[in-house]
């Protein structure tokens, strides 16, 4: 998993409430296990014009002009500011993964779905809750210029908004220390798998 | 102090007393994978972890519903590889035909009162109908479970659902899982548990219409009290029972009595209204299926509208029942036969059109109604299609004419 300390990048407003998972990613794309090409689909019917089936298709399609994610102004965008409760419907992990193939690597918003949250997390995605004075504040800055950088700093686990002043973001210690180190958190634990068994056994009932 | 169900459960799991809050770290009973996501799970478990054997496979359970049978090559050899898996691993498999991973895990008794049932599949929430902890991961959280056989989860803070009063004709359960949509709207219980109170009566069909669609809520599980039909079937475990001094978050208060058949607009599943507000509205699918609305229960609901009348020529009246067991149970006592006459076209049981890969996949400006859970943009196909949710008699009697119909009309 990629590894999260801080980052500075251009803010992505795309305000929309109860982004769900067939929009982030429509379900046609389940059946691809290649995360990295997913980024090409991410947002896909929102994005091309008309029906894009496959990845390979979307080399070819005709880009929406009016979304955000086809504005040249935003390219290189790494954080994605959305409204409320983004990521609801489906389970499926593409979800992360296409955002994180095109280059996302922190979402911010309001309220996250539990499983999309669950999900972003274990991919080196990381999911910033702030509460609705912040966000607004932020969707002004994004609005206002493509020019304006954000800081996350997942070490002090706040943003840092141009200004100067800084606003903290709650998050599950052990899936900070995970993304910190870049470890994935499966992979930490079954570092300790020898001794966890051994101490199951020696305290079993 | 009393203990809601979640916490009882969580609790029993944990093996000490657990607050809401808490994170816990439990052994669950059962973990199921379906074919959309068990590849991705798999490749996780071996290729990022390294890890080539699950710690568990008596407690895994894999199923081949979402597109099934096979539309693809892709899809096909995708199957494959599960099969393969799941005889290198020793895991249970209930393939092609066999139904909805949740109806089945039901039918099966492996969802059982009392057990933690987690899946890949954000509807398990459905195994809340017998009163199970039933919650749905991604693929890397499931590939966890598999490799080491535990997780952790937080313990929900629980919202009581007190349901009062009777569904009047033509009314049921569906229109309440709407109404709670309507009234607690798509976020209204992220991350908690929600507990369905004043339903003692309720047949284990409609608990499940209930149960599928508390993640439309937002929540983590679903749970009715596993009273009734469900104690009958299935022994409820002694310390699992409605502690009357548990403290519940907030309560909601539905009464069923008065309640109008509801519909959900495209394409937002709180978006719902009384069926007199769109009733006229014109549509050329519809759908009887998923795991919400595909049981004997809704076929026959369905039947009993169609008995001698036909499929308005406009439409196309698909019905995928969701599981083998209900699609005979339908066929024994004549309701196949009787949609079947009406025109409605039968497909093999499983996940059907839902999520539009297979079986009916809806074109541009195709307008379908559903008896699913989710109609969100694009969900069933071409980016230009809608989505109406109702009931399995709603869509009974919207087949006939064509247009959004109050099943007490016809």
């Amino acid at each position: 998993m990629a590894q999260f300390t801080k980052l500075t990048s251009k803010i992505m407003p795309l305000l929309v409430d109860n982004i769900d998972t067939d929009q982030i990613i429509p379900a046609r794309f389940l059946k691809v296990t290649d995360k990295e090409g997913l980024g090409k689909v991410l947002f896909c019917d929102w994005r091309y014009e008309g029906t894009v089936s496959t990845i390979d298709a979307a080399e070819q399609a005709t880009p929406k002009a009016d979304f955000i994610l086809n504005n040249p102004r935003y390219e290189g965008a790494q954080i994605l500011l959305v409204g409320d409760n983004f990521g609801c419907g489906s389970s499926r992990e593409h979800a992360p993964w296409a955002l994180t193939a095109h280059g996302f690597r922190a979402v911010i918003s309001t309220s996250f779905a539990d499983i999309f949250y669950n999900n972003a997390l274990k991919n080196g995605l990381l999911p910033v809750v702030v509460d609705a004075e912040t966000h607004a504040d932020l969707l002004d800055m994004a609005e206002e210029t493509t020019e304006a950088f954000l800081t996350i700093d997942l070490e002090s686990q706040s943003v840092e908004l141009p200004g100067g002043q800084a606003v903290s973001f709650p998050i599950d210690a052990f899936a900070r220390s995970c993304l910190l180190r870049g470890v994935d958190q499966l992979g930490y634990l079954l570092s300790f798998d020898e001794q966890i068994t051994a101490y199951e056994e020696a305290t079993r009932v | 102090m009393g203990r809601t169900l979640s916490e009882q459960i969580l609790s029993h799991a944990a093996g000490r007393e657990v607050q809401p809050g808490e994170l816990v770290i439990v052994r669950p009973d059962v973990v199921m994978g379906h074919d959309s996501l068990t590849p991705s799970i798999i490749q996780i478990m071996k290729e990022e972890l390294g890890k080539e054997r699950v710690a568990d496979p008596d407690q895994i359970v894999l199923t081949v519903d979402h597109v099934a049978p096979p539309s693809t090559v892709g899809v096909a050899n995708n199957q494959n590889t599960s099969r393969r898996f799941a005889r290198e691993q020793g895991i249970r498999m209930f393939d092609v035909g066999r139904g909805i991973c949740h109806q089945v895990l039901i039918e099966e008794q492996i969802a059982r009162p009392g057990r933690i049932v987690l899946g890949s599949d954000s509807h398990s929430t459905s195994y809340g109908a017998v009163g199970a902890f039933g919650s749905g991961m991604g693929s890397t959280d499931i590939a966890l479970i598999w490799a080491t056989g535990r997780t952790w989860l937080r313990v929900p803070e629980t919202i009581k659902v007190q349901v009062s009063g009777a569904f009047g004709p033509g009314v049921g359960p569906k229109d309440l899982a709407l109404k709670l949509e309507r009234d607690m709207t798509i976020a209204g219980a992220t991350y908690a548990a929600v507990e369905y109170h004043g339903l003692d009566w309720l047949p284990l069909s409609g608990r499940q219409t209930l149960s599928s669609m508390a993640v439309e809520l937002g929540a983590k599980v679903g749970i009715v009290p596993p009273s009734g039909e469900v104690a009958d079937r299935c022994p409820v475990p002694d310390w699992l029972r409605v502690e009357p001094d548990a403290t519940y978050a907030r309560t909601v208060e539905v009464d069923l009595d008065g309640l109008e058949p509801q519909v959900a607009f495209p394409h937002a599943v709180d978006n719902v209204v009384d069926i007199s507000e769109i009733a006229g509205a014109e549509v050329n699918v519809i759908f009887l299926g998923t795991c919400t609305n595909a049981r004997y229960e809704d076929m026959r609901a369905a039947a009993d509208i169609l008995n001698g009348k036909q499929v308005n020529e406009d439409v196309r009246f698909i019905v995928t029942p969701v599981s083998s067991r209900e699609m005979q149970r339908a066929a024994a006592d004549g309701t196949l036969a009787t949609l079947l006459a009406a025109g409605a076209v039968l497909t093999t049981p499983g996940c059907g059109m839902c999520m539009g890969r297979h079986l009916g996949t809806l074109g541009d400006d195709d307008v379908c109604l559903s008896t699913g859970n989710r109609n969100f943009k694009g969900r069933m196909g071409a980016p230009t299609s809608s989505i109406y949710l109702a009931s399995p008699s709603v869509a009974a009697a919207t087949a006939i004419t064509g247009r959004i119909t109050d099943p007490r009309d016809i």
